[in-house]
Order: structure tokens, then sequence, then C-alpha cells
């Protein structure tokens, strides 16, 4: 074991090659024992679920899709199914993928730093810790029958009574014509959508020959969007606003 | 050295070669001279580099690996092991789902009745089935959680783009895989998380039946939309079990397994593990 007896602290400046066997191989070997041993006295332990037989004429209350996918369920409530089932995880597959070719910074590659990316990292965090594991842990605990909320401590009354005061934000904004409704919804989602991209670009101007505009472009609309939906939350559950955009194809 | 039994044992001599390892020398020795040894294996494993080198470039699984690698790529630290963790999950499921398919039958009639069956009746059923439960659900977790790493560690950066792009798909066929098999068991739970699941697919823009802009497609209706083709009806009935059971058993693992492939390929032509140069 010669190479291990190597000055540590010249690790992090030159590249060293080690042989995977027995160094990387040795550390597979035990981390699988050791993975392999808790899968096992996990399923020793605890049983999987199997419920009554499928019945499709008894739909429980809640109806909750898998764990994994309450996030989306979850945002149901602001949205209705076309975004929150179908748009919503296309933005995000597609945005994920498109990470690596519109992140251009190219610093902190191949190594943990906060302070020379701290944008991205902010972004990544919100939409993995926020909006897709902390709605999990919401839709798994605290969504009990009809959806409503209910705290851990509180009873899942199925007759609870939620009022729906819900209206829509031209409404609230007192327009009364349905045709004026719509175009105030369309105004105020497109110009979001074109007052957010104007100001990102007229900031960073600077960047847009070194990164592209097109790349800019695509950049603050997916964010926008990932904001446009914390918006949507906010605007529900504080101002108990139903739509912003209501049309006869789909309400926003 | 040659062995000298002692004549008379001396209870600290003893003690001193345990606590020296010398003993332990001793017996290894003792077994790997003796004739049953020696006529079972032609030679012993010398440590060399090349005999390292062969150790991995001439064995079919581990040849997965480069034969060196950079020695921050050991830092479990720095990859917290979980895409390695990802793929053992998945290996677990794969041998523990063949065991199960010899019990299962992926017809209304049968299917949750043979689940009670693997359960009560099969030995280790139920063991079977909450490892590949469980590791399914685990594998979720690790999946998200080595992108979250790879993602903070900036490793999606040139020239590793195509990679992650790989991986997004992973990590979209990961859950699929997970969401086809948790309608098998065809219990309540699996078939309403199901029916709340594929409803989604009722509102797809233009393709589904209540979606936005499907007045304007010809021939969309309850019957025949993308959720339809889906679930081979309009509720999550016995043809919606045939075919998860399809994509589950067959076509998702195929298509999952040769990205993986293609994504421990790219690691190497990558250039290894990323890291800090
Ligand atoms: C079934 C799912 C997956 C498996 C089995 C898997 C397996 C692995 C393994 C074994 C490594 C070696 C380093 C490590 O363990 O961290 C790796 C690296 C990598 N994975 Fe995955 N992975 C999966 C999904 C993903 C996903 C979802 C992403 C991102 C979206 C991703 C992106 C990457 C990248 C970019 C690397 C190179 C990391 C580096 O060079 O530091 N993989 N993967």
């Amino acid at each position: 074991m010669a190479d291990t007896s190597a000055p540590r602290k010249k690790i992090e400046v030159k590249v060293e090659k080690v042989h995977v066997w027995p160094y990387l191989v040795r550390i597979e070997f035990l981390c699988a024992i050791i993975v392999i041993i808790l899968l096992t006295v996990w399923s020793i332990t605890i049983d999987a679920p199997l419920e009554e037989a499928a019945n499709p004429t008894k739909t429980p209350n809640p109806s909750k899709a898998p764990w994994y996918f309450l996030g989306l369920q979850d945002i149901l409530v602001y949205f209705d199914p076309w975004f929150a089932g179908v748009v919503a995880p296309v933005f995000i597959i597609v945005g994920l993928i498109l990470i690596p070719y519109l992140d251009v910074n190219p610093k902190g590659n191949g190594y943990y730093t906060y302070v020379e990316r701290k944008f991205a990292i902010w972004i990544y965090s919100f939409g993995f810790l926020v909006l897709w594991i902390s709605l999990i842990i919401m839709g798994v605990f605290l969504r009990g029958p009809g959806w409503n909320l209910f705290m851990p401590w509180q009873f899942w009354d199925p007759h609870k009574v939620v009022a729906l005061v819900n209206v829509d934000l031209p409404y609230a904004f007192g327009v009364r014509s349905y045709n004026m409704a719509m175009l105030f919804g369309g105004a105020v989602v497109l110009g979001y959508f074109a007052v957010g991209t104007g100001v990102y670009i007229f900031m960073e101007r600077k960047a847009i020959k070194n990164v592209g505009i097109l790349r800019m472009l695509i950049k603050v609309n997916l964010a926008l969007i990932m904001f446009a939906i914390v918006i949507k939350i906010v605007l529900r559950l504080g101002f108990n606003i139903k739509y912003i955009w209501v049309t006869p194809w789909f309400n926003i | 050295m040659a062995a000298k039994p002692p004549e008379i044992p001396n209870i600290a001599e003893i003690m001193g070669k345990i606590k020296s390892g010398e003993i332990f020398g001793q017996i290894v020795k003792k077994v790997t001279e003796s004739q049953i040894w020696t006529s079972s294996f032609r030679h012993g494993y010398a440590d060399t580099p090349r005999n390292r080198v062969l150790q991995i470039a001439s064995n079919v699984w581990l040849h997965l690996h480069p034969v060196k690698i950079h020695r921050h790529a050991l830092r479990i630290k720095f990859t917290w092991c979980m895409g390695g963790i990802t793929f053992l999950l998945f290996l677990s499921t794969v041998v523990t789902g063949v065991i199960l398919m010899f019990y299962y039958r992926p017809v209304g009639e049968y299917a949750y009745f043979d689940m009670k069956y693997l359960q009560y009746d099969v030995p280790f059923g139920m063991l079977m089935r909450n490892m590949h439960r469980w590791a399914a659900h685990a594998m979720v977790i690790t999946v998200w959680l080595h992108m979250f790493r790879v993602f903070l560690t900036g490793s999606y950066k040139p020239p590793r783009e195509f990679n992650w792009v790989i991986g997004v798909f992973l990590v979209t066929f990961t859950l699929l895989l997970s969401f086809t098999g948790y309608l098998l068991p065809w219990d309540q739970l699996a078939m309403w998380a199901v029916t709340v699941g594929t409803n989604m697919a009722r509102a797809t823009p233009f393709l589904g039946h209540e979606g936005p802009f499907q007045e304007f497609v010809f021939g969309v209706s309850p019957r025949y939309d993308v959720r339809s083709a889906l679930i081979g009806g309009s509720v999550v009935g016995p043809p919606a079990l045939l075919r998860f059971y399809v994509l589950h058993c067959i076509l998702i693992p195929l298509v999952a397994g040769a990205l993986m492939i293609v994504h421990f390929w790219r690691i190497r032509k990558d250039g290894g593990i990323s890291g800090p140069l």
C-alpha cells in the first residue's frame, strides 16, 4: 500500500492515477455489501403494502399518485391538469436536459463550490428541494381527504368543507366582461414574460456577446416559468386567485 | 521463516503471536501449502502492477472500469457513491424481479391472488417482494441524490454535457419503471395511484380528450386518445395491467439498461470522473 502513504496535501494539486484494482474495486465491494445488508434488513422488518383487491367502484379518498409524483399532484391544486400533469413535467425534463447547454459558466467544473456559481446552485436547489422534495413531503404527510391540508395532529375528516371563495384575477381587479377579462389575463401573463425577459436581457446586456441571445432567452424564460409556479401558489393561498387568464381553450 | 511449534504451550507467547498477527500468517501458510489447496489453485495472486491491470482488463464485468483512475475519483465525499448504488439497486430489482415473475400472472383475475400466494405460500416470497419494492423506491431516491451531486460538482459541464442528457433520460425511465410496477399488485393502492397518474394524460394538449385544443384534432375521444393508448381502454382495467406488465418487465428495463451502458461508457470516454483540473 505504498500509494496511500503519499503526502495527503499533494492529492489536490497533482493528478495522480491509481489502480482500480484494488483501490476502487474494494470500495465498491464494501459499499455493495453495506447496501445489500441494509436492503435485506429493511425488507425483513417492513413489509411492502398490499391493500384489498382492486375495485373500480370504490374510490379511496384521498387517491394519491405514487409518492415520487406527489409534487406534480400537489400543483394540481393551483393549475389545471394540462399544465400540472403534462406541460410542467415536459418543461422539467426539457429544462434539465438543457442545463449543460445553458450554463456556460466555465468555473466549478468537477469540484464543490458555492461562491463561483451561486445563481446556478440557487436555482437548482430551489427547484429540487423546495418545489420537488418539500411538495412531495407535504403530499405524503399533510394531504388528506379531498386533498385538503391536515396538520399531523389533525383528524383526517372526510367531510371537511373548505369554502371555495376563489375568483379569477381579472375579476379581482374589477373586470367583469368575459372578453375584457380574457384580454386582461392575457396581458398579465404575456406581460410577465415580456417584462421579465426584457429586464433580464437589459441587466445582462454585456453578457449577450459571450453567452448568446438565444441561450439567454431560453434561460430566462425557463426561470420565469418556474417562478410563475411559485407566484401562482402565493396568489392562490394568499389572495384566493383561481385563474389569471381564462380563455375558451385553456385556463392558467 | 519456518514455524517451530513450541514444545510447552506458553500462554504469553501465544498471545503475543495473536497480537502481532504472526499466528495468522502461520495459518495462511499452512492452508495455502496444503495438498488440497495447491492441487485446487495453480498459483497465487502476485500483487504486481501488471496483475492489477489484468484483473480489470481481463474480466468481463470489471472491465467496465478503466484500469487506472484519478485518485480523487475514489473519494466518497466527492461522488457520494450514489451512481454506483443506483446501479446496484437496479441490479437487485432485476434479480428479485425475475423471481417474482415466476409466480405472477398479469391477468385481472389472477394478479392479486398471485400476490397473496407469493406472500403467504412461496418460500421467501414476501422477502423477495419486499426487496424488490424497497430497492425500487430506494433507487428513485439515490438517483435524485446522484443527480444533485452531479449538479453540485458541476460535472455536467464540458465535456460531460451529453452524459447529463443521458442521465435525464435515465431518471425519467427510473420513475417510469417504478410507476409501471406500482400497478402490478392489482390492489386498491395500485389501481388508484395509477388512475390518478394516468388521468393526467386526458389533459394532454391536442391529444387528450380533455386537453386544450383537442377539438382541433380529429377523432380524439375518451376511447381514443393518448391516455387510452397507454392503458388500453378508458379506465385502468385488465388491459392496462397487461400493458404495464410488459412495459415494466421488458421494454423499460431494456431501454434503461442500454442507456446505463452508454452512460458508463461515456464516463470513460469523457476522461473519467470529473475532477478539479
Ligand atoms: C439509473 C440511473 C443512473 C445510474 C445507474 C448512474 C450511474 C453512474 C455512475 C456509476 C457514475 C460514476 C460516478 C458516480 O458514482 O457518481 C455516474 C456518473 C455520472 N452520472 Fe450517472 N447514473 C444514473 C443517472 C444519472 C442522472 C439522472 C444524471 C443527471 C441527470 C447522471 C449524470 C451523470 C454524470 C454527468 C456523471 C459523470 C460525473 C462526473 O464525471 O463527476 N446520471 N453515473
